[in-house]
C-alpha cells in the first residue's frame, strides 16, 4: 500500500491531546505510522485543519425502514439527483439518499465511520446488503432488542444469563454491533393499540415493565463485556413534558458501572436527547428542558448522549416507534407507512418539515444546540441530526456553523417568525458558548469512537490506529469572517483518507476504499435452554425457518472487521 | 418585450427533455447562447441548438422575453418548467410537463398536451387549447403540493387525476374530465363544463367542484345539502350543492367543520 505524508496541516486530536499544533501524520499500510519513507506522497495540508476521520454514532441509513421511505416519497429524489461523475455513480435523495450518494456524502464532509442505529434482526439480510452497497465508509448496524418477545420473556423474571446468550447468538447471526433499544415495551404495545408512554407502563400479555426492560439490558450488556453500551430511545420521545420520563430513564442507570475491555466507561447511551428533553404540556406552553437533562448527565459520568439536532429541513421521519409515527400523522396529516416486524419490533414512516416559521419547530430547532452547548465533557455528548428524522445528515456542517459561531445563532434567531417564543422558552439566546476545533474533534471524532468500543481503532490519529484522516479547508489562525465560512469548510473535504486510501480529494471522490462491516463476535458458553427456546419460536411462530435466518457469508458481508468479545468466563 | 422564434428543424429520436425552454433560462441572451442551452435526448447531455433553429434575442428579464415554438415538438418535455413570467406559445401539440412548477407568466399551448402539464404550479396563466392529458395541475408522484396558484383554461377534454392535492389556483375545463378528478384536494376550484366521470373528489378536505353536465358516479362520501343558485362565468342557473368527502379529516373555523363544495348543474 502506498505511503502518505499529510505535511503542515493544523492537527486537532483529542486521543493524543493536540490542540491545532503544526504537524505532519504519516500513513503507511492503512494505519497512522510515526514517519514514512521519501517517497511517501506529500500533501500540503498548510492553513488546513486535519483531524482524524469523523463518526457517526447513529443514523438510519441503511435498511428496509430506509428503503420504505425511499419507495413511498419519490418526490425526495425530485430535483437532488446527481448524474454520474468520475468515479461516482449517479445518485439521488435529499433525506433518504441512495446507498452510493449516502457513502459519497459522508466521505466528502470528512465522515468514515458510521452506524445504522436501528437493524430489525429478521430483516437483517436487507440492512447488510445495502450495507454493502454503500461505497467508502465502515458500518456497523445495532439491532434492535427492546421490544422483542425473548428479551421481554427473560427479563420478566430477571433472566440475565439467558438474555446475555440470546444477545450474544442476535448479534451473531445477524452481524450485529450493539443493544439498541426502541421505545422500550411501548413498541410491543402498539400491536395492541397501546403505547408505553413511562417507565412503569406495563407491556400487554407479557406484564413487564420498560424500567424492567431496560436495567435488564444494562446488565445483559455489561455481563458480556460488549463494546458499545446500551443505546436507547427512551420511552414518551416527543412529547410535551417527555424530559421527565427521560430523567427517570437515565436514573435507571444509576449504580452500573462499564465492565469492558474496549476502554468504554458508559452503561448507556441517550440517543437524539433533543427529542427527549421537552417540557411544557401541551404545543402552545411547549418548553426546552435541556438545563434539566444535561444538568444530570453532567453529573453522571457513566453516561454519554448525542443531540438530535434540528436543522430546519423538509425531512422523512423514521422509526421504530411505531405508535410515535402514528401520533405524527394524526398533527400533520402527511402520508404514513407502518410495518410490522413478526417476534421483534415494528417501524412507522412520515414525512415532516421543520418549517422555521412553526414555533415549536424553532424551539426544537434551540434546544438541538443548548444540548451540546451546555453539556460540560465533549467527550460525552455527540452530534448527530438522528438522521434522516431531525434532518439529513449532510447538514452536519451547518450544524457546527451554529455550535462554532454565536453570530451564525443569532442571525437564525432573527429569522424565526416566532423569535420572540423561541427566546422566552429557550436557553439559546443567552449561551455565548462558541465550540473551539478541540471540542469539534471530541463531539465528533474521539468521543463517539470511545462510546463505541472503536477508541484503540479510529476517532484519533495516534500511531497503530486506522489512517481515518479529514483535511479541511478551514485555518484555524484566522480569525473566522464570515460563518457561511465554516459550513463550506465542513462541507467538502480537501482530502479524506479512510484505512489508508485517499478517497476524496479537493471535494471530489477519487476512490471507493475498502469498506468494511463492522460487527461484534460475543463467545458465550453453550446455553442449551436458550438454544432450544429459539428453536422452539422458529418452529411455532416465526414465517421463516431458522436455516434462512442468518445474514451469512461473502454476499452479505463482504468484508467483516469483528470485535472479537470472550463472555464464556 | 422581446421575441425568440424556435422551430423544430432536427427532430429528435427518443423524447427531449428540454427544461432550458423558458423565458427565464432564455433572459439575456442572444440566438447563438439560446442554442448552446443544456438538454438531454434520452439520457445523453445535449444543446438546443441540435434540434432547433432559433431566431431573435431575447429581453433582458424573463418578463420582457417571449418565446414562440414551432414545427413537431410532440416529443419534447418540460416546456415552460419553473418559469416565473413572460410568455410562451406552443404552436403545436407537445409532451409532459408542459408549464410545471411555474410561478407566473403566460402559456399558450394551441395544440394538445400530454400528462403533468401545470404540476404544482403556483402561478400564472396555462392555456390549452386542445386537449390536456392526466395529472393535469396535480401534484407530483409522491408529493402532497398540487397545484397552489394561478389559472389553467383547457379548451378541450382533460384526462384523469386533475387537480389531485390541489390546495389553490383554479382550473377551467370547457370539455369533459376523466376519472379521479380533484382526489385529495385542499383547496382550489375546478370548473368541468362537460361532463365527469367517477371518483369525483374522492377523500377532497376542502375546496370547490363545479360540473355543468352530467356525473359518472357520485362519490358516497358526498352528502347532498340542497340547491342553490349560482352564478358561473356568465351562467346564471340552479345547481345541486353537496358536501365532502365525509370519509377524509375536515379542519374546523370559527367553531364551523369545513367540507369541499361540489355544485351539479340541474
Amino acid at each position: 500500500m502506498s505511503e502518505y505524508l499529510i505535511k503542515n496541516g493544523h492537527v486537532f486530536d483529542p486521543v493524543q491531546g493536540i490542540k491545532g499544533d503544526k504537524k505532519d501524520i504519516a500513513i503507511k499500510d492503512g494505519k497512522i505510522v510515526d514517519k514514512v519513507g521519501s517517497g511517501a506522497k506529500v500533501i500540503d495540508a498548510k492553513d488546513k485543519t486535519v483531524m482524524a476521520g469523523a463518526v457517526e454514532i447513529h443514523a438510519h441509513i441503511a435498511g428496509p425502514k430506509v428503503n420504505l421511505g425511499r419507495i413511498y416519497r419519490p418526490e425526495d429524489k425530485l430535483f437532488s439527483c446527481t448524474p454520474t461523475k468520475g468515479m461516482e455513480r449517479m445518485g439521488g435523495g435529499a433525506s433518504i439518499p441512495t446507498t452510493f450518494k449516502t457513502g459519497y456524502e459522508y466521505a466528502k464532509m470528512g465522515y468514515t465511520t458510521a452506524m445504522e442505529a436501528a437493524m430489525p434482526p429478521l430483516f437483517s439480510r436487507h440492512v447488510h446488503e445495502e450495507i454493502r452497497d454503500t461505497p467508502i465508509i465502515d458500518e456497523g448496524a445495532f439491532p434492535v432488542f427492546g421490544n422483542n418477545w425473548f428479551v421481554l420473556e427473560y427479563l420478566k423474571n430477571h433472566e440475565i444469563e439467558n438474555t446475555a446468550a440470546y444477545i450474544a447468538w442476535m448479534l451473531r447471526v445477524t452481524k450485529g454491533y450493539a443493544v439498541k433499544v426502541v421505545n422500550p415495551g411501548g413498541t410491543e404495545a402498539w400491536g395492541w393499540g397501546l403505547n408505553c408512554l413511562s417507565i412503569n407502563d406495563p407491556v400487554p400479555y407479557f406484564d413487564i415493565t420498560p424500567a424492567e426492560i431496560v436495567k435488564g439490558l444494562i446488565e445483559a450488556n455489561e455481563y458480556l463485556g460488549l463494546p458499545h453500551s446500551m443505546h436507547i430511545h427512551p420511552n414518551n420521545l416527543g412529547n410535551p413534558g417527555c424530559y421527565e420520563t427521560t430523567l427517570d430513564t437515565l436514573r435507571l442507570a444509576e449504580g452500573f458501572k462499564a465492565k469492558n475491555k474496549f476502554g468504554r466507561e458508559q452503561v448507556l447511551h441517550l440517543t437524539h436527547t433533543q427529542f427527549h428533553s421537552y417540557g411544557g404540556t401541551t404545543w402552545g406552553d411547549f418548553e426546552s428542558k435541556a438545563k434539566e437533562v444535561t444538568d444530570y448527565v453532567n453529573k453522571n459520568k457513566n453516561i454519554t448522549i448525542d443531540t438530535g439536532n434540528v436543522t430546519l429541513d423538509e425531512t422523512t421521519t423514521m422509526t421504530a416507534d411505531g405508535p410515535f409515527e402514528h401520533h405524527l400523522t394524526g398533527l400533520n396529516h402527511l402520508k404514513w407507512a407502518n410495518v410490522d416486524v413478526e417476534l421483534e419490533t415494528a417501524a412507522g414512516v412520515v414525512p415532516y418539515i421543520y418549517s422555521p416559521n412553526i414555533s415549536v419547530c424553532a424551539i426544537q430547532w434551540a434546544i438541538g444546540l443548548e444540548i451540546p452547548l451546555m453539556m460540560k465533557d465533549p467527550m460525552r455528548c455527540y452530534i448527530t441530526t438522528d438522521h434522516p428524522n431531525a434532518g439529513p445528515f449532510t447538514r452536519y456542517p451547518r450544524v457546527i456553523k451554529w455550535l462554532m459561531s454565536r453570530k451564525a445563532r443569532e442571525t437564525q434567531i432573527n429569522a424565526f417568525k416566532h423569535k420572540d417564543k423561541v427566546l422566552s422558552q429557550t436557553a439559546i439566546g443567552t449561551l455565548d458558548r462558541e465550540l473551539s476545533l478541540y471540542e469539534l474533534a471530541q463531539m465528533t471524532r474521539a468521543g463517539p469512537a470511545k462510546s463505541l468500543g472503536l477508541s484503540a481503532v479510529c476517532g484519533g490519529l495516534a500511531p497503530g490506529m486506522d489512517a481515518d484522516v479529514a483535511v479541511y479547508n478551514f485555518n484555524p489562525d484566522k480569525p473566522v469572517a464570515d460563518p457561511e465560512d465554516i459550513e463550506k469548510a465542513f462541507s467538502r473535504c480537501a482530502a479524506v483518507f479512510k484505512s489508508g486510501v485517499q478517497v476524496v480529494s479537493n471535494g471530489d471522490i477519487i476512490s471507493n476504499g475498502h469498506k468494511r462491516t463492522l460487527w461484534v463476535n460475543v463467545k458465550t458458553k453453550e446455553n442449551p435452554q436458550v438454544a432450544r427456546d429459539i428453536a422452539e419460536k422458529f418452529v411455532k411462530y416465526y414465517s421463516m425457518t431458522q436455516n434462512n435466518y442468518e445474514a451469512l457469508g461473502h454476499h452479505f458481508v463482504p468484508n467483516p472487521f469483528a470485535l472479537e468479545v470472550d463472555a464464556t468466563n | 418585450m422581446e421575441t425568440v422564434t424556435i422551430t423544430m428543424k432536427n427532430a429528435p429520436a427518443l423524447y427531449l427533455e428540454a427544461d432550458t425552454i423558458s423565458p427565464d433560462a432564455f433572459a439575456g441572451k442572444n440566438a447563438a447562447q439560446i442554442a448552446e442551452l443544456p438538454a438531454f435526448e434520452g439520457n445523453v447531455p445535449t444543446t438546443l441548438g441540435k434540434y432547433f433553429e432559433i431566431s431573435g434575442t431575447a429581453g433582458a428579464t424573463a418578463a420582457d422575453t417571449k418565446i414562440v415554438v414551432k414545427g413537431d415538438v410532440k416529443k419534447v418535455k418540460y416546456l415552460g418548467f419553473k418559469m416565473s413570467a413572460g410568455e410562451l406559445v406552443i404552436e403545436g401539440s407537445t409532451d409532459l410537463y408542459v408549464g410545471a412548477w411555474m410561478t407566473g407568466g403566460k402559456i399558450l399551448a394551441k395544440g394538445d398536451v400530454a400528462a403533468f402539464a401545470g404540476l404544482a404550479m403556483k402561478g400564472g396563466e396555462l392555456t390549452i387549447e386542445g386537449n390536456a392529458g392526466n395529472y393535469l395541475g396535480a401534484a407530483y408522484r409522491g408529493d402532497w403540493r398540487g397545484m397552489s396558484g394561478g389559472k389553467i383554461l383547457v379548451r378541450g377534454n382533460a384526462g384523469s387525476d386533475i387537480g389531485m392535492y390541489m390546495t389553490g389556483g383554479e382550473i377551467v375545463v370547457n370539455g369533459n374530465v376523466d376519472v379521479h378528478a380533484m382526489t385529495h384536494a385542499e383547496g382550489g376550484k375546478l370548473l368541468v363544463k362537460g361532463n365527469a366521470k367517477s371518483k369525483l373528489g374522492g377523500q377532497m378536505v376542502k375546496g370547490e367542484v363545479i360540473i355543468f353536465g352530467s356525473i359518472d358516479t357520485m362519490m358516497p362520501g358526498f352528502k347532498p345539502v340542497g340547491e342553490v343558485a349560482l352564478e358561473v362565468e356568465g351562467t346564471r342557473a340552479m345547481f345541486s350543492h353537496f358536501i365532502g368527502d365525509m370519509g377524509e379529516r375536515h379542519p374546523k373555523r370559527k367553531g364551523e367543520t369545513v367540507y369541499a363544495n361540489l355544485y351539479k348543474k340541474i
